[in-house]
């Protein structure tokens, strides 16, 4: 029985035979159809799916007229002095490079620190390079941080930390310092956004979205609310930092739906309610399952997110989400094959 | 699309429309200003420009395109637009508001 090379969750690359991968996809999807109450995948999906992983090609892509668009997130955010690919260019020039030489659809912008916190006290320079940028360049440039709630609760904000307080049992003291984080989350977010607005910037990114909890996520759609009323025009990409919404609070919802425990289908639509653009549902990768088992898997969360709301859905598929390999430089055989499954099965609008 | 480093150029080749090699930032464009889904954004931007869907990702026909329209070229081509004169030219035939024109405008 012939065998096919297979990536592993973690990246490692191993031999499945077709039936052994056939019953991978059909437990990833069962997984996810189970866990989330959502339709797994069709038997003609799973075939798909099957054929996408057994191509003996290394690098595949999507059928013509299957293609969608491209954002990105952190893309070009660290400083010429400290570059951490080792390519010394500023940031303006590697949004060029990103247009011109990678050819992708839309380019960001982002600073180094990449949290809203720590760009409010430097916006002014972060304005002036994406006025640069937008003179010279032609694709959608986004500014993008993440609202990183953690960064307001001590010992680096002025929060009490609520997870020194809830070992010692003071529950409702930790909701209320969450309470009080999202606050200023609110205010930092509304305020660097409306100056990236202002220096010309086409759209915003909140990334990594709900990476603090229910919380963080909350103080993301208020922000959004906020922004919208100010600008209706101002395109707000939200991108979230998990598949199911952590209760780190457990009591906070938006508009009657309770935050703690969302399915990324749940996600789509508040931030669909909020006034969100796009919406980037993050499903995580399972490194000791194998890669058809985490695509087939995302596959199931992602198609529920595109059905469950009008706006475009762009799955996050970078290092260890959306199926693609929990490792730091994912192989292309991987994730071309991710791209063409997300594109033709999870019918996605981007990624 | 994620954490870049060492795949976002795979997606790009596997599954993106090409950006201004073809009409990608143009159908990015229309999602985020109308919040249209791909194959919506896709046929508004197609028949704005009198191509066929299909064309819209095909290089030899959308270079000409491009050209004709002064809608920004992967080569800095003297004699046409670069950077946000470009994006004038992208707005008026999109029929979009676009923020850093809008403001330049103004």
């Amino acid at each position: 029985m012939g065998s096919y090379f297979v990536r592993m969750g973690d990246g490692f690359l191993d031999r499945m035979t077709a039936e052994e991968i056939r019953a991978d996809i059909e437990a990833g999807t069962q997984d996810a159809a189970e866990k989330a109450k959502i339709k797994p995948l069709s038997q003609a999906e799973i075939d798909y799916l099957l054929e996408i992983c057994t191509t003996p090609a290394k690098f595949i892509g999507v059928e013509r007229g299957n293609e969608i668009v491209l954002t990105t997130d952190g893309v070009v955010v660290t400083p010429e002095e400290e570059p951490s690919s080792g390519v010394p260019v500023s940031r303006s020039v590697g949004v060029q490079i990103w247009e011109r030489i990678v050819c992708a659809d839309t380019s960001e912008l982002g600073h180094s620190d990449y949290s809203y916190k720590a760009v409010k006290a430097l916006v002014s320079s972060e304005q002036q390079v994406m006025h640069d940028i937008l003179l010279n360049t032609v694709v959608p440039v986004f500014y993008g941080a993440m609202p990183n709630l953690g960064l307001y609760t001590q010992p680096d904000g002025p929060v009490p930390n609520p997870a020194e307080l809830l070992p010692q049992g003071k529950i409702k003291e930790a909701r209320e310092c969450q309470e009080q984080a999202m606050e200023y989350a609110i205010k930092d977010m509304v305020y660097v956004a409306e100056r990236l607005y202002e220096a010309g910037a086409d759209a915003i990114n909140f990334d990594t979205t709900g990476a603090a909890g229910d919380a963080d996520f909350l103080a993301t759609l208020r922000a959004t609310e906020i922004l919208k009323q100010k600008f209706p025009e101002l395109c707000i990409m939200i991108g979230m930092a998990g598949e199911t919404l952590l209760g780190m609070h457990g009591e906070l919802y938006y508009q009657g739906v309770c935050l703690a425990g969302l399915p990324p289908h749940g996600q789509a639509k508040v931030v669909q309610s909020a006034g969100g653009t796009i919406f980037g549902p993050a499903i995580n990768t399972k490194t000791n399952r194998s890669m058809p088992w985490n695509l087939a898997r995302a596959l199931t969360y992602t198609r529920a997110c595109v059905e469950a709301v009008d706006i475009p859905v762009h799955a996050n598929v970078g290092m260890g989400v959306g199926g693609v390999p929990m490792q730091e430089i994912p192989a292309p055989d991987a994730v071309s094959r991710v791209s063409k499954a997300m594109a033709e099965i999870g019918k996605i609008d981007g990624l | 699309m994620g954490d870049p480093f060492g795949m976002a150029v795979t997606h790009a080749l596997a599954s993106g429309m090409g950006g201004i090699r073809t009409a990608g930032d143009l159908v990015a464009r229309m999602q985020m200003s109308r919040g249209m889904k791909i194959d919506a954004a896709k046929k508004y931007v197609a028949d704005r420009l009198g191509v066929s869907v299909i064309d819209l990702a095909n290089e030899d026909v959308m270079t000409e395109v491009r050209r004709e329209h002064d809608l920004g070229l992967v080569y800095a081509l003297p004699g046409y637009a670069r950077g946000i004169e470009a994006k004038l030219h992208i707005a008026r035939l999109l029929d979009i508001e676009i923020n850093c024109v809008k403001r330049m405008r103004t």
